[in-house]
């Protein structure tokens, strides 16, 4: 049954001043293999329904899945990132349940022998203070598995399951690669917790993508994060009754959605009744959870090895080599480009908030200096960036040409705001920074025959301002620096002109 | 180990299989035959014998990550009880109750 009664929530701050709130958070990863798990089936998204098929991924019968060696190492790879342990020997089993989105009828996924176990990461997240603190998340384990089809349910009112008449199923993303990754009950960050889980999540986001294991796209469904949260009275009490709160798809609704659970729940509580034990569902919309599936008796998917595949067992020379191929972690990462960019913290993170540290990073190693990266970045990059409402990675600038914009300002050849032409030239696809310079003829003048003529012309123009120079106000000299500026077209060079305006008064 | 009526019952719901109380009472200890035979094996097999899940001895049997042709769609739905908008079709999945 749907609830649609809006639920009584607790006031945030008193919620979490009456109640402990512990988390875990499971989280699924499509990986980016060219093929399915146990079938050779393209795994590319957007296709035509039910075009990406064959008898083994629609569990048609006599068909034998074989596992891509692929996914397995990206499996390892990622456990390796988060510090697990690699199972030596570890098996597939079946979840067996009766839904469709699985046409075997049964899941392959891993039980009690998952590929990867017991690690953790580490996540930092700033205080009311705004100092960082560091908060370590145990990872329970990390498994592979498949995905399931997709569903479209037909006759209801809002396309839910509920009310529908009948659905309909694509299973192209059936057996796509998929791996689970589970915390252990996270707890201890209090009022903390919903931007503790949010910054895990953006955390494995950015450790995957830097794997190169997965597309990481939130909004397509390839990065999926299920939000268990209870309560409980004070921090030594058991752990309290929980909910799963599912359809969580971006790093900000994470975060709500914890929140709205914590006031949910605290409500609930303090009224005398108990938490019911439940699948719960993300209304982006109007940023509140409903009820599912109620988990009053545990569900019995009746787990058993599958039969038709056999263990794998990575050696531990094969592990030790995907050890050597890890990027940098990125807590390592972090703490060695803040030394070296000698940022701030409050600088790093805005640039990691933004999601801006690859491209600030490329700016830098292409010749920029830290600062003037950090500058374009996050100011007039960003400020595009939101008004064309794309990612920063998704305009038409280059990190290398970012670098040779600020060398052209730093070698004086454009000054701040033509460079601000320049970018626009660039952004407009007209080539590279000189290129756009040259063809838009944005180099400043610093020829002293034409800047004599502009600087004399502005005295001319300004004799009040010229006697005040001439009585020794040095600093009046901005007012015909200005004009001057102002008749050619904001190309000259301004430091010239200040020498030749003094040079001329004083 | 005696199974009972009951642990049928919920076995046949888990299975979506309907069965009478008839059924139930008439399967049980047949079931119940089953299973004992069956643990006999626990009998013999001692602790330093894990249990069998597979009848091969292999590991890492792996296929290379390169796609291959899938099946045509005609193909694909023409198994199907039910196709519509080239999906399968099939009934509503939760009942009133759910």
């Amino acid at each position: 049954m749907t609830t649609t009664a809006p639920d009584f929530v607790m006031d945030y701050d008193d919620a979490v001043g009456r109640f402990d709130p512990a988390l875990g958070l499971e989280v699924h990863v499509e990986l980016n293999t060219a093929s399915k798990m146990f079938c050779g089936c393209s795994t590319a998204f957007g296709a035509e329904p039910n075009t990406q098929v064959c008898p083994t991924c629609l569990g048609l019968p006599g068909s034998l899945p074989v596992v891509n060696a692929k996914a397995v190492e990206s499996a390892i790879r990622i456990g390796l990132a988060l510090n697990c342990s690699i199972a030596r020997w570890c098996r597939f089993a079946r979840k067996n349940y009766f839904y469709p989105d699985q046409p075997k009828n049964y899941q392959i996924s891993q039980y009690d022998e998952p590929i990867c176990y017991d690690g953790w990461a580490e996540v930092e997240v700033p205080d009311d203070e705004g100092v960082l603190r560091t908060f370590r998340i145990e990872i329970e384990r990390a498994h592979m598995e498949e995905d399931t089809g997709k569903s479209l349910h037909v006759g209801g009112a809002t396309g839910r399951i509920h009310g529908a008449e009948y659905s309909l199923l694509d299973y192209n993303r059936s057996g796509v690669p998929l791996i689970e990754i589970v915390t252990k009950p996270i707890e201890g960050a209090g009022k903390y917790a919903p931007a503790v889980a949010r910054a895990y999540v953006a955390m494995l986001r950015d450790l995957l993508r830097g794997l190169g294991v997965s597309d990481v796209r939130m909004e397509q469904g390839s990065l999926r994060c299920d939000a268990n949260v209870s309560l409980r009275p004070t921090p030594d009490a058991p752990l309290g009754t929980r909910t799963e709160t599912k359809n969580v798809n971006s790093l900000r609704s994470v975060e709500r959605a914890i929140r709205y659970e914590i006031t949910r729940q605290a409500a609930v509580l303090s009224d005398g009744g108990r938490v019911k034990q439940e699948t719960r569902h993300w209304q982006e919309t109007s940023g509140t959870t409903s009820s599912g599936r109620s988990k009053e008796q545990a569900e019995e998917y009746r787990y058993f090895p599958d039969p038709d595949l056999v263990p794998v067992a990575p050696s531990v020379e094969w592990v030790e080599e995907l050890r050597a191929t890890l990027p940098e972690a990125p807590a390592v990462r972090l703490r060695r480009v803040s030394a070296e960019w000698g940022f701030s913290e409050a600088e790093l993170r805005d640039v990691v908030a933004a999601g801006a540290l690859d491209l600030v990073e490329a700016t830098v190693s292409a010749g920029a200096s830290p600062q003037s990266a950090r500058k374009w970045w996050l100011g007039e990059l960003a400020r595009r960036a939101n008004t064309e409402g794309v990612e920063l990675d998704a305009l038409a600038v280059t990190p290398a040409q970012v670098a040779e914009l600020q060398g052209l300002v730093d070698a004086g050849t454009i000054n701040d705001k033509l460079a601000r032409e320049v970018l626009e030239g660039v952004l407009a696809r007209e080539g590279s920074p000189a290129a756009v310079v040259e063809s838009r003829g944005l180099a400043v003048v610093s020829d002293d025959g034409a800047l004599g003529a502009a600087v004399d012309q502005a005295i001319a123009a300004n004799p009040g301002v010229a006697d005040k120079i001439r009585a020794g106000k040095v600093q009046a000299a901005g007012a015909l620096i200005g004009a001057v500026m102002k008749s050619m077209g904001g190309k000259a060079d301004a430091a010239r002109v200040r020498e030749l305006v003094l040079e001329r008064l004083t | 180990m005696a199974l009972t009526p009951n642990d049928v019952a919920d076995l046949a719901r888990l299975a979506r299989i309907e069965l009478t109380p008839d059924e139930l009472a008439h399967l049980a200890p047949q079931l119940d035959a089953i299973l004992e035979a069956v643990a006999k094996v626990s009998e013999v097999a001692a602790d330093d014998i894990p249990p069998t899940s597979h009848p091969l001895p292999l590991d890492n049997v792996q296929r290379a990550d390169v796609v291959r042709p899938s099946l045509p769609r005609e193909a694909v739905l023409a198994g199907a009880p039910a196709a519509e908008e080239d999906r399968f079709r099939v009934p509503r999945i939760l009942g009133e109750d759910a």
